[in-house]
């Protein structure tokens, strides 16, 4: 049976309480002075961005190679998509190349889903529309949880564009169920249509909720949401929920600054709030090797997906 | 590795059952000061000697291997422990799992390094570990102590140091713990 990461939705809490302790064996890994395991040897993992990306897709990129799997890219752009291939010909394709793994990222919800049906490969979503982005989710918790120790009771504010968010779905259901209380902040226009059995609480206005948090992460500001009418204009959206230096002023000294990247410098966040010591945006971006290191190894390395051996020898 | 085996799902776990205690506790004892003479006589004193156990058995014994060491010599040799399971040449035909800590206190650069586990069976977790400790460094030379030689060899790897030879059938389980060793076998 292959197993598949597709969304949060589906883990429970032992799972991903499994796979953060799994992390910190692979964060050790990547402190070595040879960062480098045997343990993917021979597999092969492939990358298939329909997207732009630069962080997800070269930490895959990384943690595949530090498990010492062979990988290959594949970029929508430098393909034969432009000469008219159909997703399901792309796909079948590289996994004729045998291949172990596909990472998937593509603007439609649902897409990782339907290639899980087409191939043999475990399949990992590393973004799909507005739909999950799990492994953004599962390094963010691990890094809440290095910080912190444990997600439970924690106070978490998800501040700015809810709507357009695969990482704020994600990170709702794996911080709820790590036992995390997470408030949404966001104009009404920027929230979803309905927020209806997420186990959120929704405010819109930043500023009555900082000093009680614990951790305050920040989601990226697209300019086109101006022409879309979604929000008046950049400079109104920074002076209601934009982290500047005297908002960071009224978060408690020991809560933590998240945001998933890339920053817009003086939007979400300012320049002066990214350098603040209580921001840990280097450490997700560090974590998130550790964190798909631990996913790959999981899918591909675990025997999670073997029926054991048949004598049942007991290995010294 | 012992240990770890019977944390495993079945059929890789079970109950352990002992047939015979092969060691009491002073006996290891016994054992560990003896190898400890012999880690100083072989490398004329403790310079540049780093005692790594293997987890998750091999842990303790390091431990106490460089207690021994210390009461003899008067020097206590940095301590470390390494986990191997992701060095492992099995990994996918059954579950491997890391799960233990890997701390390596000083760079393994020309040092003599003493390998410690609790238990030689086929050698091939020995393999995975020469492999692992090659990751932090060039030791000048690795050394392997063991509690039990169990014999059942299946790469060309001996030990350096050991506590007993013990005679085995493939299907036996030897346990090492605290108070002694123990042979048995796993029943489901």
């Amino acid at each position: 049976m292959t197993v598949h990461l597709l969304g949060i939705d589906g883990m429970d809490r032992a799972r991903i309480e499994e796979l953060l302790e799994l992390t910190d064996t692979f964060d050790e890994i990547g402190r070595r002075p040879i960062p480098r395991v045997p343990a993917l040897r021979g597999k092969t993992v492939a990358t298939l961005f329909f997207e732009d990306s630069t962080r997800t897709r070269l930490s895959f990129d990384a943690a595949a190679k530090r498990l010492s799997a062979d990988t290959l890219n594949f970029a929508a752009g430098a393909s034969s998509l432009s000469k008219g291939e159909s997703l399901r010909d792309t796909v079948d394709v590289i996994a004729s190349y045998g291949v172990d793994a596909l990472v998937v990222r593509h603007p439609m919800a649902g897409t990782p889903h339907r290639i899980a049906d087409w191939t043999d490969a475990a399949v990992v979503n590393a973004g799909d529309g507005r739909h999950e982005h799990p492994t953004q989710a599962l390094l963010d918790a691990y890094t809440l949880r290095q910080h912190r120790g444990a997600l439970d009771g924690m106070q978490v504010a998800i501040v700015g564009d809810i709507r357009h968010s695969r990482v704020a779905r994600s990170n709702v259901l794996a911080f709820s169920m790590l036992g995390a209380d997470v408030t949404l902040v966001a104009p009404a226009t920027l929230l979803p249509d309905s927020v209806a059995g997420w186990p959120v609480r929704v405010v819109h206005d930043l500023d009555a909720v900082l000093p009680g948090l614990d951790a305050c992460y920040l989601l990226r500001m697209q300019r086109e949401r101006i022409t879309e009418g979604l929000i008046p204009s950049i400079r109104e959206y920074v002076a209601g929920y934009g982290l500047d230096a005297g908002r960071a002023a009224r978060l408690p000294k020991d809560a933590l600054i998240l945001h998933p990247g890339p920053t817009n410098r003086g939007v979400e966040i300012s320049a002066e709030v990214a350098a603040d010591p209580r921001s840990v945006i280097l450490d997700q971006v560090v974590n998130g090797v550790s964190v798909r290191m631990a996913v790959l190894f999981l899918l591909l390395g675990s025997g999670l997906d073997h029926e054991p051996a048949a004598d049942g020898e007991v290995a010294e | 590795m012992a240990e770890r085996e019977r944390r495993q799902t079945p059929p890789y776990g079970g109950v352990f059952v002992a047939h015979a205690r092969i060691m009491d506790a002073d006996d290891m004892a016994r054992a560990l000061r003896r190898m400890a003479h012999e880690v100083i006589e072989r490398n004329h004193g403790l310079d540049q000697v780093v005692v790594v156990g293997l987890q998750t058995g091999g842990v303790p014994l390091a431990g106490r291997l460089a207690d021994a060491l210390e009461e003899i010599d008067g020097i206590r040799p940095p301590v470390g422990s390494l986990d191997v399971a992701l060095h492992r040449d099995d990994i996918g035909l059954r579950p491997v799992v890391p799960e233990a800590a890997t701390e390596i206190p000083v760079d393994l650069d020309n040092r003599i390094v003493v390998l410690v586990d609790d238990v030689l069976f086929t050698g091939r977790t020995i393999r995975a570990a020469l492999d692992a400790a090659c990751d932090f460094g060039r030791p000048r030379s690795i050394q392997l102590a063991v509690m039990v030689d169990r014999g059942h060899r299946e790469l060309p790897i001996r030990p350096d140091y050991v506590g007993k030879n013990l005679p085995t059938r493939r299907d036996e389980v030897v346990d090492v713990h605290l108070e002694g060793v123990d042979l048995g076998v796993m029943q489901k």
